[in-house]
């Protein structure tokens, strides 16, 4: 891979994160609360896990501690309605 | 009307969110002997490796459970009693039901050979296990863990973690062979030991020894033996199904339920770990232990209770887990059986995935990627991602889906085809076009 692709995933990356919100997949989720534990400014992410819901905060600075700490998975960045979960609950 | 729920796991605790939505006033009582209360179990492998603390493992905050409107008592059921609607509690009154979910669980198969009640044996079911185990945990003593699946791997992952020195015993001559194929099996190996385990096979666990009432090693069945401080074991899990075949329910290895989760009692109905779920699809009935299960189980059983007749639906098989440090998602059949449907196994590697659309990049790396498909004649029957992720989501709605892949199975076949590359370019067409 070159340098180049990687300075455009990277950009791709910081438009994903400053544009996008975190999205649980609940059947992965066994609520441990290790994204709620490394949230910096304390948001229950794992409570919007349970529900199922996107992590819609206006506090939420998408730094992507909680998706890239969860063991499982769970969560993911979203841009575009391209990965939308159904709520089913 | 009287509800009574036993056992605080995400069963019960499901049930009772469920039975708020249709049944407003009716009275919830929960009875546990965990004195730890509503904890995620699965979470206590992360508490071992102290990647948190034990007081983030509880979910439900004291405002969330007050919502639920509901007497929870800590005691141990000794007998239910269904003709009489009752159950008898270790010191404390009989509790009357209307409607009685039973939501036990299930509980570490106990290890069966001599020198097995010493001091320093140890297992992962509950919270005070771990408590127990994290006394005993310290920077430079070694500890041996014997079992073949997930929670041995927590185990041994959690002493790593605490500095100690670790040997882990295995029967065969693999790690998970079950499930994992065999190069999956040597990623995780070459993984631990890259961590510091010292791996055996062909490891039989014939003797715990000890002194002064403590593990001081192990005996194998070759005649080796190794010195030790701690012996963990998690050589499988059995649910709680006592109470219910005393009480004459009907048991076969959980709790038999119909696919309402009722029992053979009409007012009983079992949840969880411990029910074994009749499923109209194959004719036969099912014992799950998963955590996303159970909580659907729960929800099901709950709502049932409450009078509004809902059936659980066993999905496709669907796990993720952590295996040395990898996270690993498994989807539908790649283990053993079924292989006749198999028409063809696919493996791939990231690489070919690197560069996706902008709405998955932003999981972090991981050095080791890998994937293995199991195709299918029109449809995908299961796949095992370990290492990177991004692929994991589409491939779970490819496979739970059950959607048609015949437009790309041939060339998924051909050798060094770009299974990342196909994949996402099928998924994003059909899922964008759904």
């Amino acid at each position: 891979m070159g340098l180049l692709s990687l300075f455009k995933r990277d950009a791709d990356k910081h438009r994903v994160l400053s544009s996008g919100h975190v999205v649980p997949d609940p059947a992965r989720c066994v609520q441990c609360g290790i994204c709620t534990y490394n949230c910096p400014i304390g948001i229950d992410v794992r409570e919007h896990a349970w529900r199922g819901v996107p992590v819609i905060h206006s506090q939420c600075l998408t730094c992507g501690e909680c998706v890239a700490r969860c063991p499982r998975g769970v969560l993911r960045f979203e841009k575009t309605d391209l990965f939308t979960v159904k709520v089913d609950e | 009307m009287k509800y009574v729920i036993v056992g605080y796991g995400v069963a019960g605790v499901a049930a009772m969110e469920a039975i708020r939505t249709e049944d407003k006033t009716g009275e919830i009582t929960l009875i546990s002997d965990d004195p730890h209360g509503y904890y995620s179990r699965p979470g206590l492998a992360y508490y071992l490796t102290g990647e948190l603390h034990d007081r983030a493992l509880y979910p439900k905050s004291s405002e969330d459970l007050r919502r639920l409107n509901f007497i929870a008592l800590q005691g141990r059921v000794t007998k239910i009693l269904p003709k009489q609607h009752t159950l008898e509690i270790n010191n404390k009154p009989p509790l009357i039901y209307d409607r009685l979910l039973i939501a036990v669980g299930s509980q570490a198969i106990p290890l069966k050979v001599p020198g097995a009640e010493l001091d320093g044996v140890v297992k992962l079911d509950h919270m005070e296990d771990a408590n127990h185990i994290l006394k005993h945990a310290r920077r430079g003593k070694t500890a041996v863990v014997s079992g073949g699946g997930i929670t041995a791997l927590e185990l041994v992952e959690g002493f790593i973690a605490r500095g100690m020195k670790v040997h882990y015993l295995l029967r065969g001559d693999r790690y998970w062979s079950n499930v994992l194929d065999e190069q999956e099996s040597r990623i995780v190996e070459q993984s631990l030991q890259k961590e510091g385990v010292i791996l055996h096979y062909h490891a039989e666990l014939v003797e715990v020894l000890g002194k002064s009432g403590r593990v001081t090693g192990i005996q194998l069945q070759d005649g080796k033996t190794l010195k030790c401080d701690l012996l963990a074991y998690a050589i499988g899990i059995r649910p709680r199904v006592d109470l219910a075949k005393e009480a004459g329910l009907e048991v076969d290895r959980g709790i038999l339920v119909d696919e309402c989760l009722q029992t053979n009692e009409p007012n009983i109905y079992a949840a969880g770990d411990v029910a074994q779920v009749y499923d109209p699809s194959t004719g036969t009935s099912i014992l799950d232990s998963l955590w996303s299960p159970a909580r659907q189980q729960g929800r099901a059983a709950g709502l049932n209770m409450a009078g509004k007749k809902t059936p659980y639906t066993k999905s496709v098989p669907f796990n993720v887990t952590r295996l040395a440090g990898l996270t690993t998602t498994i989807i539908g059949t790649v283990g053993r059986g079924r292989d006749e449907d198999t028409v063809g196994i696919v493996r791939g590697d990231s690489e070919t995935w690197r560069q996706l659309p902008d709405a998955i990049v932003a999981q972090s790396g991981f050095e080791v990627n890998n994937l293995r498909l199991l195709v299918g004649e029109r449809t995908l029957l299961g796949a095992i991602i370990m290492g990177d992720q991004k692929l994991s989501f589409p491939l779970e709605k490819i496979i739970t889906g059950h959607m048609d892949i015949s437009p790309i199975r041939a060339s998924l076949l051909i050798p060094n085809a770009k299974v990342g590359d196909i994949l996402v370019d099928f998924w994003t067409k059909n899922w964008a076009a759904a």
